[in-house]
């Protein structure tokens, strides 16, 4: 097996999942909000925030899909070794990782039902860069308003459109890490 | 593997996995009680299983925890969980409501404004606001699910039919974000304005096995009518001990001949104005030494 397939786990799993756990708390919570993590890395293309976001939340009972960029034969083999999520089609998918566009069509992953609206996908979308600036953002966890560098806004807003249906969204861009819930209004400016 | 033999939080790691998920579905849908698989916890359900397994899922070894119960640092319950945590994820402690960064609350919600950076855990009995109106699960999800809340506005409505005011004080029925009403536990409904807050606040429900959230600044608006608007009553009494005439009070009986006092129900909140020189009207330094 690879090195890089072996390697890339957390060092010490229930104080740094705990601590990612956290962030991902805080930035989903706080939509908007872009915070640092470390301690995991998964093989290209999976950025560390992407790499510790599996660690801290998927295992056997969270089917995956792998979007085509990030699906290949080190990162499935990292999968397997470190989180033993099954992978699975975007239909069936508990957490999606990818880039932006290769994550399209949004409409084909789960966003809950009426009785349960919490059966739905989260996405963790690969950005190149994450920065406090471009959409506003408007919406529980913000006080007034947030800004942050989205790949788009037409999505977020159709989203937005079907709560309390709807998927939920986390942003990786190399370490760093941002999230943005269903109940999220962006907004253009 | 990931794994090691060692539980941090007592919960193993694929457990608080699951819890975590579970929070944070309830952090994307607020209001919504998202369902988990609650564990067996070393203390029984009375105690406050739900909320001790999220704050299990929360803590990290960097937090300082609080612990209180009916606003109260020092009774068993709330000792207990502190002492459990302290040794199991290695957490500082303090009664201090502006020093902790997760505060397990039984009842109440502290008196000092809470904080960004600060995590509200609540334990919770019964979650579902809809449960005295219809029994079943799968009819109340049903309700949750069409918006159908009208026979709960009719229950209230004909409370003050009967009573002139809506008589329930405790576990007053909120709607968080427009869209799901929800229980807020069994606070006071003193507490209520304080739903809107700058902190994270998580709802475990241990027996019943439910996980909902309020994430900050999201509206929480507490049902009522417009010709019975609602109102976050209290005794109307300033405490005897600090003299504060704005916090929520415990009736205290305080000798054999039926004599009471009345004193802040928040312990930390009280002995704070206290140290800062506020004195109420029982405020002999004997009693308040006796009480502290
Ligand atoms: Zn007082």
């Amino acid at each position: 097996m690879r090195d890089d397939v072996l390697s890339g786990g957390f060092a010490e799993a229930p104080v740094e999942a705990a601590r990612a756990f956290r962030v991902a708390l805080e930035a989903m919570a706080r939509p908007g909000t872009i915070h640092t993590v470390s301690g995991a890395a998964a093989p290209a293309p999976v950025s560390v925030a992407a790499s510790v976001l599996l660690l801290t939340l998927c295992d056997r009972e969270t089917p995956l899909y792998l979007a085509p960029g990030h699906d290949g034969a080190a990162v499935r083999d990292w999968v397997a070794f470190h989180i033993g999520a099954p992978l699975a089609g975007p239909g069936e998918a508990m957490f999606a990782l990818g880039g932006w566009d290769a994550l399209k069509p949004l409409d084909a992953y789960r966003i809950g039902t009426p009785d349960y609206p919490d059966r739905s996908v989260t996405l963790i979308a690969e950005l190149p860069d994450l920065e406090a600036a471009g959409a506003r953002l408007t919406g529980p966890g913000i006080r007034e308003a947030a800004f942050l560098s989205l790949p788009e806004i037409d999505a977020f807003r159709a989203n937005r459109a079907l709560f309390p249906l709807g998927w939920d969204c986390f942003l990786a861009a190399g370490d760093r890490i941002a999230a943005l819930p269903r109940t999220t209004i962006v907004e253009a400016l | 593997m990931t794994e090691t033999a060692y539980n941090f939080a007592y919960l193993d790691e694929q457990t608080k996995r699951m819890i975590r998920r579970a929070i944070l579905k309830g952090v994307a849908i607020p209001g919504y009680q998202v369902p988990f698989a609650s564990r067996e916890m070393p203390m029984p359900y009375g105690w406050g299983t739900g909320g001790v397994q999220v704050t299990a899922a929360c803590l990290t070894p960097a937090d300082t925890l609080k612990v209180i119960d009916q606003g109260a640092d020092d009774t068993t319950n709330a000792v207990s969980i502190r002492k459990f945590f302290q040794r199991t994820a290695q957490v500082a402690v303090t009664e201090h409501t502006a020093e902790a960064s997760v505060i397990q609350t039984r009842h109440r919600i502290p008196e000092a404004p809470l904080t960004e950076g600060q995590i509200l855990v609540y334990q919770v009995p019964i979650p579902e606001p809809l449960r005295f109106l219809e029994p079943r699960e799968t009819e109340t999800r049903k309700m949750h699910a069409l918006e159908e809340y009208g026979l709960m506005h009719v229950k209230l409505y004909e409370d003050i039919a009967h009573n002139g005011e809506i008589s329930t004080a405790y576990a007053y029925p909120v709607k968080v974000e427009g869209r799901y009403v929800m229980d807020p536990s069994p606070i006071p409904k003193f507490d209520n304005p304080r739903l809107e807050s700058a902190a994270i606040q998580l709802f475990g429900a241990g027996r019943e096995q439910r996980i909902y959230a309020i994430p900050p600044y999201t509206q929480v608006v507490s049902l009522d009518f417009e010709d019975y608007p609602f109102e976050a009553s209290k005794a109307d009494h300033p405490c005897d001990l600090c003299g504060c005439g704005t916090s929520y009070l415990d009736e205290v009986i305080v000798d054999d001949d039926g004599g009471r006092m009345f004193v802040c129900s928040d312990t930390d909140f009280c002995a704070t104005r206290r140290a800062e020189g506020h004195r109420g009207r029982l405020a002999g330094e004997d009693l308040a030494e006796e009480l502290a």
